[in-house]
Formats: C-alpha cells, structure tokens, sequence
C-alpha cells in the first residue's frame, strides 16, 4: 500500500466516522453494560446464620423489576444478580470471583455482611470494581485512600455508638456504665465507638464488659454478670435475638438501668414484641430511618409508597420487618444514581457519581437526613435522631446528631 | 456471693435445656445406635407446627399433645422414608443423611416461617414462683418436665417389653430377629420416641431463647457435650451431664471470663473422656469378637 492510497483509506474511514450518529459517540461502557442492559453483581446470605437479612436482596430485586417494568434506567434494563454466600467468607470470594470474572457485571452492591466483604475486599479493588453501598456498618468501608472503589451503605456502627456516647455525657455524666456486645468485629466496632465518644472518661465510667459468641443459646449469665457490677446505664450491642433476650432478662431480674439499644436490634416487631413491649419501655436508641408501621409516618407519602410495593411487587415480604424497608431504599439510591451516570456507564464514572451525591433526600430516611459524598468523603449517612420507646413506638426527640 | 447464686442458677435453667435435647439423643442412640445431627432441627421443626397450631387458635395443651403425636409419625416417617435406604451402609454414608436432613429442615423452616425471631408461649405462670429473682416459672417448670421425661424413658426402657425389644434390636439385629422382634420397625419407633421427646424440648426451649430456625444450632452443642459426658447411652446420665454443663459454663464464665467459658467447659470434658471414654456414667461396650 502506498502512501496515496493510505491517505485515501484514512479520509473513508472520517467520513464513516461523520456518518455515524453523534449521540453513540458519547456512549461508553465497561463490560456489564449495553444499550440494554446494567448488569450488577450482589452475594446476600440466602441461607446460614445471617439469612434473616436475605429478604434486602429480594426486596431489591423486587424493585428493579418494578423498574425494568416501567421501562428502566435511561432505557436500560437493571440485571441484579444476586447470589447466596450462606454469610461464609469463602463462599462470598468463590461467588465474587464468578460474578466479576464469569459473569461480567459491571459493578458490586450492596453485598451483606462485614466478614463476607472483607473477604474480597482487596480483590475487588486491585481489579477497579465498583463495590458500593455495602450492606454492613464496619468503619472501614470508608477509606478512599487505600481503597478507593469500595463504599459503605449506612451509618457505621462506631458512629453510632459515638452519638450515644454523647448523648450520655449531656444527660447523665455521671453514669456507671455495662455493656453486653457480640463478640466480633461487629460488636467490636460499637464498643470502640462509645470509647471515642466518652473520650478520657471512658476508663471511669465503664465499669464492666461482657461479650457473648453468637453459638451462645443465651446470654442470661452475662446479664447477670453485668447487673452485680453495679451500673446504672447498659448499652446492649448485640443482634436481635440477643437484644431481646437481654432486654427480657435486665427487666425480670429487676435491674432498672437506662438501658441503649443498637439501631441493628431496635425493630418493634423483631426485638421489641419478643421481649415483651412493657418490658421495653424508656428503651434509647438512634435511628435513621422510619418504621413503616409507626402511626406518625401513617400520612407520608414515601411510607405510602414503600408500602404500596411491598403489597404489589414483594408480597412475599413482611412489610414490617426493616429489612425491606432497607432494601427499598438502597434500591432508590442506586436508580438515582444510575440515572446521574446518564449513557457514560463505565466502572470510573459510576464510581465518580456515587461519590459526588448532594443533599440528597431518600424515601424512607428521616425527615432531614441528607446524603453528602465526595472524593474524600465516603459515608453516606451521618446523621442520625435519638429515639425512646414509650410502650408502643419509638418516640423521636432532640435534632438530628452529625458525627 | 447473691451474684454466685444466681449465675448456678441460670446454669440449672439452661442445663435443663440441654438436658431435654440431650434424651432425645439418647433416645434414638439407645434406639438405633446412631448419633442423630439432625435431633435439633427435628425438634426446632416440631416446635414451629406447635407454634403453628396454637397460632390458629388451639388451646396450648392441645397443641402441646398434638405437636408431640404428630412429630412421633413425623420422625418414624423420616426413618422409614430416608434412614432406612442407607441402613447397611457405612457410618460416614449416615452421618452425611443426618447432616442432609439438617439443612434441609433449617431451610424449609426458614422459607415456610422466615427467620424473623418469634416469641413463643410458655404454659407456665409469667410470675417467677415464691417472688424469687433468680429462677422463672417457666425454667422451674422447664426442668420438671425434662425430669418427667426422663423418669418416664427410664421406666421405658427398663421395665416395658417393648423398650426391651428396643433395645435388643439397637445392640443386636440378628439374634432380635430370631427371637421374633421386628427390627424395622423397632427402628422406626426409636426414632418416633426420639422425634416426640425433641418437640417437648423444642417447646420447652423457645419460650426462653425464642423460635427461629437457628434456635438449636448452640444448644445442640451443648447437649451433644452434655450427652458425651455424662454417657450417651445413660439417660440419667446425659440429663446429670445437661446441667453439669449448664452450671459449669456459667460459673467459668463468672469466674474466669465469658470469652474462655465454652472452653473451657469443653476442656473438661475432653479430660473426662480421656478417662472414661464412655462418659461418667455411661456403660462400658464390650463386644465378643
């Protein structure tokens, strides 16, 4: 081929370029998306220990169906594929791996639980895939710097505790402190939260610990351990069916303290009702977001809405349990931020748009919250409200807490 | 001292738990001598069609009394349906059923009644007897019951020609044959009288740790140690043996620290068992060869 001939086959191949729409130009895709399709990746435990938290993967799918029906996301359908990790470690790399390397998704969210998630933590980040929104509230989840394309989805455990720690030293800085925590980095984590919070008075108020193993049938021994030290305030950092049994056993064995319950543990219907309501009164928590049976939400619409889907698309669900409540609004926030990446569907912009959210308000959250990101930025919620419960439901009070 | 007490107390309750899941154990070992994995999901399962019944409105003690017939028919239909097939093959073969039939129970309760944690009813007052603080109605109640249980096994097996026959067909097929039992189905009942005894426990269990489809997994552990220390073909033995742990991981836990507790209770009985293989009170086996 001659010089003449490459110049010609050069001016061909522009005018071809020229032909083309210039809207498909601007398209740009990794591998899991199309024209028609965003294909997502999820492990969720489906089966084993954690499998009451299985019903956030179907209340989601639940969801993008509901989407996909009305035509989906910028024209595209939402894939979900969401597989069982049965909350094993080794398991959720084996079905991570598929997902990433078989599969070809595009992204990973929302995968339950923080042992999982470790897992393939580095995996997923050496590789540059979005893994987003993650359905756990270990600290580490927002460290951008050492890994950048992973990020948490709720308010983190320690944060949580911290709000406690502070709402104590304003009411009651005084106090003796116990605490029943699970003993793992799930319950860990809370316990170094109300540490920071109490800051150089945590050594003097805190005057017993007890950690239970969730192989445990219950926690009756360390309770009463607890009620011998002699505390006034009990922080219970543990998962529902220890809260509950806690809750019961402080109230039969007549220890009267101020009592703090994880937000994890402080659903109505799955702690609360099996502790006994009048067992639960004057109980503390914090909350971000609204129980959709709680008469003072009864008129909002978002509640109507949340409500209306459980009905139409996951009546399999109970509508009560928070975990759909959950599902339905990190369902939300993933369209809304799908629609923000428009026809640019690469891992790079995704990862720039979830990490550029402004004041954004979601269904479900409570009235105030808004969600803020950016670069150096990857808690999504950091708000939270204290909560009492007066026999029938969570009574809300003081202004939303930041961390 | 008061907080001593008290932790031996909270030993004897849940030692009372262990206790009644531990007979069911004995029950089918004496019965069949196998190690039944399953024993706890089986007995998880009977509690979930007691909780179903009353539910629907059933006064509790017809629900009781039925929820143990219907787990009697229950647990002899698995025998004759899945256990049966792999008679003749060897232990790991059965151990893998066992272990089948644990996931599949765990799974189908969870897909019938989700794993949302329910609260279950106890037949006894809420009102802890004598106005003490350190022993419940139910967990007083609890007790009594494993101890019924337990009395009513031992007459069974000792006085009755059937449990007898139960357990000539358990320790020798063949010559049973001869004399006339029926093996088989000798088998089959073993495993009804097992599955019965479990849903009592079951239903003596979830008022205190509430149902969900994981509510045997720690406790079966328990019972298992509990068993093995005390003689798994014993039942005074494994009962004793239920609320030695029940006690002792309490009072280690008090003493020493929650985190070293089932440890060290689990220490201990591997030093019992270094000693007496068969347990502290169990028989030893001799075999003719």
């Amino acid at each position: 081929m001659n010089l003449h001939h490459l110049k010609r086959a050069i001016m061909a191949l522009f005018a071809l370029l020229a032909l083309t729409p210039s809207a498909h130009a601007e398209k740009k895709y990794d591998p899991g998306a199309s024209d028609t399709e965003i294909k997502i990746g999820q492990t969720m435990p489906y089966s084993g220990p954690a499998s009451s938290y299985g019903t956030i993967g179907k209340a989601e799918a639940a969801y993008f169906k509901m989407i996909n029906e009305l035509g989906g996301v910028n024209g595209r359908k939402i894939n979900l594929i969401s597989l069982d990790d049965g909350y094993t470690p080794p398991k959720a790399v084996e079905q991570v791996r598929r997902l990433v390397e078989q599969d070809q998704v595009l992204f990973l969210w929302q995968n339950l639980g923080t042992p999982t998630n470790s897992a393939f933590h580095k995996y997923v980040n050496s590789k540059k895939i979005p893994h987003l929104f993650l359905a756990t509230g270990a600290t580490k989840w927002g460290d951008p710097k050492n890994f950048p394309w992973t990020m948490g989805g709720q308010p983190t455990y320690q944060a949580e505790a911290t709000i406690y720690a502070k709402h104590l030293l304003k009411t009651k800085p005084d106090a003796k402190i116990a605490v029943l925590y699970q003993n793992d980095d799930y319950g860990k984590d809370y316990v170094k939260g109300l540490k920071d919070g109490l800051k150089d008075k945590a050594q003097s108020m805190i005057v017993a610990e007890q950690g239970y193993e969730t192989a445990e049938p219950s926690v009756d021994s360390q309770v009463i351990k607890l009620q011998s030290s002699g505390a006034d305030t009990f922080f219970i950092f543990a998962i529902p069916k220890f809260a509950a049994q806690t809750i019961r056993k402080t109230y039969d064995i007549g220890w009267k303290p101020v009592v703090y319950v994880n937000n994890v543990s402080s659903a109505v219907a799955n702690v609360l009702q099996p502790a006994g309501l009048e067992k639960s009164v004057g109980l503390l928590t914090a909350q971000y977001f609204k129980d959709s049976h709680d008469p003072q939400w009864a008129n909002s619409t978002d509640v109507k809405q949340y409500l209306d889907f459980m009905k139409k698309h996951h009546p399999d669900g109970d509508p009560k349990d928070s975990n759909n409540a959950y599902g339905f609004m990190q369902a939300n926030l993933l369209v809304h931020v799908l629609k923000a990446c428009g026809d640019n569907l690469t891992r790079e912009n995704i990862l720039k748009q979830a990490t550029s959210l402004k004041n954004l308000e979601l269904p479900m959250l409570l009235p105030g919250i808004k969600i803020n990101t950016s670069a150096d930025d990857y808690f999504i919620i950091e708000q939270l409200q204290m909560a009492r419960f007066d026999g029938k439901e969570w009574r809300l009070f003081g202004e939303l807490l930041d961390y | 001292m008061d907080a001593l007490l008290h932790q031996v107390f909270a030993g004897l309750a849940s030692g009372g738990i262990y206790a009644s899941l531990a007979l069911a154990l004995v029950m089918i070992h004496n019965a069949t001598n196998h190690i039944n994995f399953a024993q706890g999901e089986m007995a998880m399962f009977s509690t979930y069609i007691a909780w179903s019944l009353i539910n629907i409105g059933v006064p509790y003690w017809a629900a009781f009394v039925a929820t143990i017939v219907i787990s009697f028919f229950a647990a002899a239909a698995i025998e004759r349906i899945l256990i049966r097939p792999v008679e003749k093959a060897p232990v790991l073969t059965v151990v893998s059923v066992f272990i089948g039939l644990l996931l599949i129970l765990n799974s189908v309760a969870g897909w019938i009644y989700t794993y949302t944690i329910k609260s279950f009813t106890s037949p006894f007052p809420s009102e802890p007897p004598f106005g003490n603080k350190f022993v419940s109605s139910h967990e007083l109640g609890a007790i009594a019951i494993a101890l019924f249980v337990l009395v009513a096994m031992y007459l069974f097996f000792r006085v009755t020609p059937l449990g007898l026959a139960m357990r000539a067909a358990a320790e020798n097929p063949a010559s049973s044959r001869l004399v006339g039992i029926r093996v088989g189905w000798m088998l089959a009942l073993g495993w009804g009288f097992a599955g019965a005894i479990g849903a009592i426990a079951g239903m003596m269990i979830a008022p205190l740790v509430y149902l969900d489809p994981n509510m045997m997994a720690g406790i079966m552990l328990y019972a298992f140690a509990g068993a093995l220390l005390g003689g798994i073909d014993n039942p005074w033995g494994a009962v004793i043996g239920g609320f030695l742990m029940g006690v002792l991981e309490n009072v280690v836990g008090a003493l020493i620290g929650t985190e070293l507790k089932l440890t060290v209770a689990l220490v201990l009985i591997i030093i019992v068992l270094l000693l007496r293989p068969n347990g502290l009170w169990g028989h030893k086996v001799v075999s003719r060869v």
